[in-house]
């Protein structure tokens, strides 16, 4: 029994802490939602490392805050609206099944200023971002290319949305820009995190002869199945090299933390605007993990390619690109442009496959 | 030497207690927060604001209630529902298939005729709906009367089957054209979706309905014959066969019941908080729903209040992973104890602890 | 071809490996009378519990010992409740399977995004070496070696001894069981603690050997497969091993298919496991005297000698 009156007393001042805590709070208040767990090594890992980047430089003014394991589905409104009911004043939303839900939360509370990535609606307090990932892709194509001894990679995807086939297309231009033989083997695991899923892919892509296994999905399990058979493949989202030091070619590292902290000190400044942003090598944001596992020369000409991406001297979609019917889509010596890529719904050329729909 | 053993044992009673029917949850939910402290001093969190961010909390603003209440709703109507079936002792555990199917067959008219504003399109979906999740319910009823087979297997094979088949309606078929290839479907028109009761707050029509339909069924349940009739045949379903209660008549009344409650959930969750249909578009409910049923002890007022408190722990889970830290994976852990608790005390309204002593002889 | 066709046996093995563990397990608890549904739960929690061991020792062994054992943990919890408090035991299954999701959740958090040394697959000499059969034979993971043993003895001890028949006369006909003198409910105990050790097992496997990494909810539905699986094979174990092969090789063959450029809609491919479980469990109860030899008659029946 006295422990019960304990317990009720310390669920009192807990009450009153909680409220004194919030009246006292001065720093602005960041939110951000996370699709998976923040130790996923993927996509989610990346986005909490430039969360972390926020409290380490911001750390003074700023505190931020997670949610972890949104489904996208009727609870990602409602973890949204309660990040901006606890006084966030900036809410991050990290996955592009949080779009609708985001703007449903952005209309209920106007004075809150929301950042959505990979999504395509703004509003006047709702921003989108993303980054350049088909950029890494053209480089990791480049590598693919010159390492495939069966001239058959396989590339595990996760939904049949522009983003992802961006960067099938990038990986495809890339490596038949050195062997124009290769083969790209496509399966779509229809997730973003499910490393049983993903390892049974990349087993099924290596029965079927491929030597390098890529993909766009979030664990580090196809990369360790990859590791398990010897066969060489690229992480994802993150460096991924302690999971596979024999066996990760590169990844493409997704370094948000730059982007948030310029938006954090822009709602600091009381600067920020909504708009579109769409950043890539050039911005710092995609990032080549140090290119292991392969001989001088093949690593020589990814860093090249990457550093003429990165000082915009090089496109990787530039033109002449076709489309799988044989249509002009890029003409000579033309790039093509951001909407095009974010719209973009086809394979070019190259790719024996078909989208499914 | 003969030794004597002062030994507890079940004797079992002649009706149910009802004593021990309202306390068992309390004493469920009591245990379970005690446990919960413990849980979060081993995680070196203070369990006094631990319990009051997840038991409390959600309850002391109106953003919260609101919430609470929505996400509540769901899983009255599926625990009412099922308790009906349960009673009758017909496991219906597939809820969450009918749940899917019912919002995809009552999604259709929204989808299918996305710029409506026909004021007659949202009653027409909750019919669509009940009727969904019946027709998903009515495959383990067949195969029950007319082929014996277990309905607990049969309907819970089905919620794979629905929910592979909402996966490929938003891949394909029903994919929206101008959502860029990403699974899911158009958002519904206006006159598609459940006006919301107040501006700000996500609380809808539907959790109203969700909150007014047990009080409906515990009345229907107490003034009729039918309400008699599932009480004999759970308990007794040889005695009811002499009362010329059918079995089959049974089967079909209760699954069509359940399965219409989870199917209008199912389009109710659709047509409010969702506004599209999308590859997931339940965290579960029809599981969690079996929960409220036990929780609730069968009852449908119980359900009520039983999806209420489960709703609390899931708001409160969220407000603890922002307000404390506390990862996620709590709320699923505190369900589970909370069951656990609950069916290990339910012994006490069947049976009655006596204190016995037998002889036994030591060798 | 050949080496396609190698190469996918194998790797169906490995996605039918969990799948035999956890149906083993679930059968032989079923066969005793007692419908455990908390399968899926009893995975992860092996699944968890057998990485966490590895982690910290290092030693494989200890990790599949560990996986086996925490499932027979949280099977015995929903032993004492079923068994002895007698509750209901579908809702006292979905409790487990709630309850083991939560926990391992929990438990895994500080393990989410280690990685382990992952169990090879075996190689001996020659054997292994063996053109067509020398892998499909000799060349996997030890713990696939285990899960057949363990499903052979499994049908061996349901059809030739007579703890096997004493088993299954107490799922049968519990009452008449006691009335002949047999401990019921310690008979269901263990077939309950046998069917959390190998749910336990089939997690572990995947934890350890399928993708050496633990995510939460990694069983992904497994354990749900595992019951259907069961009464897919009509509870005869012969046909287990058929079943897992073709639950776990149908994703493994829509994937490939997709590899292959063939465009069959996933999800359809994906329902034909549960759609034939149905079929078979109607087939094999529409006949009244062929579901009483297969199917346990007291299953999901609480029991209680009564003084």
């Amino acid at each position: 029994m006295k422990k019960f009156f304990r317990l009720t007393a310390m669920a009192f001042a807990g009450a009153l802490l909680i409220a004194s805590g919030a009246a006292s709070a001065e720093k602005l208040k960041v939110g951000f939602i996370y699709i998976g767990p923040p130790g996923d090594f993927g996509w989610t890992y990346a986005h909490d490392q430039g969360r972390m980047q926020i409290e380490k430089e911001l750390g003074d003014h700023v505190e931020t805050t997670f949610v972890e394991n949104v489904p996208e589905g009727p609870d990602a409104e409602r973890a949204i609206a309660k990040l901006a009911e606890t006084g966030h004043e900036l809410i991050f939303t990290t996955s592009f099944g949080y779009m609708e839900p985001t703007l449903k939360a952005a209309k209920r509370f106007p004075n809150v200023k929301f950042e959505h990535a990979t999504g395509y609606k703004q509003a006047d307090n709702v921003a989108t971002y993303n980054a350049k990932f088909y950029e890494g892709r053209y480089v990791q194509g480049i590598i693919a290319g010159k390492m495939s001894k069966t001239n058959t990679v396989g590339y595990i995807a996760s939904f049949p949305i522009p983003e992802v086939i961006m960067g099938i297309n990038a990986f495809l231009l890339g490596a038949h820009s050195v062997n124009p033989d290769i083969k790209l083997k496509i399966v779509w695991a229809y997730t973003w995190f499910d490393p049983p899923k993903e390892a049974d892919a990349a087993k099924v892509l290596m029965d079927q002869g491929a030597d390098i296994i890529t993909q766009h999905t979030d664990s580090t399990a196809a990369l360790q199945a990859a590791a398990e058979r010897g066969v060489l493949a690229f992480g994802q989202a993150s460096d991924m090299i302690q999971f596979a030091p024999d066996t990760q070619l590169t990844s493409i590292i997704d370094e948000w933390g730059p982007y948030y902290v310029e938006r954090t000190q822009a709602v600091l400044d009381g600067t920020w605007t909504s708009g579109d942003t769409w950043h890539g090598m050039s911005d710092g944001l995609v990032v080549m993990a140090p290119y292991t596992n392969m001989p001088d020369d093949v690593a020589t000409l990814a860093a090249e390619t990457a550093e003429s991406i990165r000082t915009g001297a090089f496109h990787p979609f530039t033109g002449p690109i076709y489309n799988q019917a044989g249509e002009l889509v890029v003409s000579d010596g033309e790039v093509a442009d951001d909407g095009m890529l974010a719209g973009m719904m086809f394979y070019v050329k190259g790719i024996d496959d078909e989208v499914p729909n | 030497m003969p030794l004597e053993m002062p030994l507890l044992t079940l004797e079992a009673r002649a009706t149910p207690s009802a004593s021990a029917a309202w306390l068992s949850p309390l004493l469920a939910l009591t245990l379970t927060a005690i446990t919960g402290a413990a849980i979060f001093l081993v995680m070196g969190k203070s369990p006094g604001i631990a319990l009051y961010i997840y038991f409390i909390e959600p309850l002391t603003s109106w953003s919260g209630l609101s919430e609470v209440l929505v996400k509540a709703g769901p899983l009255i109507l599926i625990g009412v529902g099922l308790s009906i079936g349960f009673r009758a002792g017909i496991w219906n555990i597939g809820a969450e298939g009918q749940f899917i199917a019912g919002a995809l067959l009552g999604s259709a008219p929204a989808i299918f005729f996305y710029e409506s504003a026909n004021p007659l399109i949202l009653p027409l979906m909750m019919l669509l709906g009940i009727l969904g999740g019946m027709g998903w319910a009515a495959i383990p009823a067949v195969l029950k009367t007319r082929f014996n087979a277990n309905e607990i297997l049969v309907s819970l094979m089905l919620v794979y089957v629905a929910e592979l088949l909402l996966i490929h309606l938003v891949q394909g078929p029903w994919r929206n054209p101008q959502g860029w290839g990403f699974p899911g479907t158009r958002m519904f028109p206006d006159a598609a979706l459940l006006p919301v009761l107040f501006s700000g707050y996500r609380i809808h029509l539907g959790t109203i309905i969700a909150i007014v339909l047990p009080l409906l069924v515990w009345f229907a349940l107490a003034k009729t014959q039918f309400g008699f009739q599932i009480k004999v045949f759970g308990s007794a379903p040889l005695a009811a066969r002499h009362a010329g209660i059918g079995e089959k008549r049974m089967i079909w009344v209760t699954l069509m019941i359940g399965g219409g409650l989870a199917g209008l959930a199912g389009v109710i969750e659709a047509s409010s908080t969702i506004g599209q249909l999308v590859p997931k578009i339940s965290p579960g409910y029809g599981f969690t729903a079996i929960i409220v049923a036990f929780l609730g002890r069968l009852h449908p007022v119980g359900a009520l209040l039983a999806g209420i408190a489960i709703a609390v722990t899931y708001i409160g889970g969220e407000g603890a992973q922002i307000s404390a830290g506390l990862p996620k994976a709590v709320t699923g852990l505190f369900q589970g104890i909370i069951l656990f608790y609950l069916l290990a005390f339910d012994l006490l309204t069947r049976y009655r602890l006596t204190r016995i002593t037998i002889s036994k002889s030591a060798t | 071809m050949t080496e396609l066709i190698i190469a996918s046996i194998m790797t169906i093995m490995t996605a039918a490996t969990p799948l035999i563990f956890a149906a083993t397990g679930e059968l032989i608890c079923e066969k005793s009378g007692v419908l455990n549904l908390g399968v899926e739960g009893m995975m992860l929690i092996g699944a968890v519990f057998g990485f966490a061991a590895v982690t910290v020792t290092g030693a494989p062994v200890l990790g599949v010992f560990a996986g086996a054992l925490a499932g027979i943990f949280a099977s015995l919890i929903f032993g004492f409740l079923t068994l002895s408090l007698l509750s209901n035991q579908v809702a006292t299954g979905l409790a487990l399977t709630i309850f083991g999701t939560g926990l391992s959740a929990l438990f895994g958090l500080e393990y989410v995004g280690k990685t382990i040394e992952q169990i090879e697959p075996i190689h001996i000499p020659l054997l292994t070496d063996l053109p067509i059969v020398g892998r499909i034979l000799f060349g996997h993971d030890p713990l696939i070696y285990l899960a057949i043993a363990i499903l052979g003895l499994t049908a061996w001890f349901l059809r030739r001894t007579r703890a096997g028949m004493v088993l299954r006369a107490v799922g049968d006909s519990d009452y008449s069981a006691h009335a002949i003198g047999y401990p019921v409910i310690a008979i269901r105990y263990a077939a309950v603690a046998f069917g959390g050790a190998m749910a336990g097992l089939g997690g572990a496997y995947l934890s350890l050997a399928y993708t050496p990494l633990w995510a939460e909810n990694m069983s992904a539905g497994r354990g749900w497969i595992a019951l259907a699986l069961v009464v897919f094979a009509s509870w005869r174990p012969s046909r287990v091993l058929l079943g897992a092969m073709l639950f776990g090789g149908i994703t493994i063959l829509q994937l490939n298919a997709q590899a292959a450029g063939f465009g069959i809609p996933a999800s359809y491919m994906s329902m034909l496991p549960y759609i034939a479980t149905i079929v078979v469990l109607v087939l094999i109860s529409r006949d009244s005297t062929r579901i009483r030899l297969n199917a346990p008659a007291c299953l999901g029946r609480a029991f209680r000698a009564e003084r």
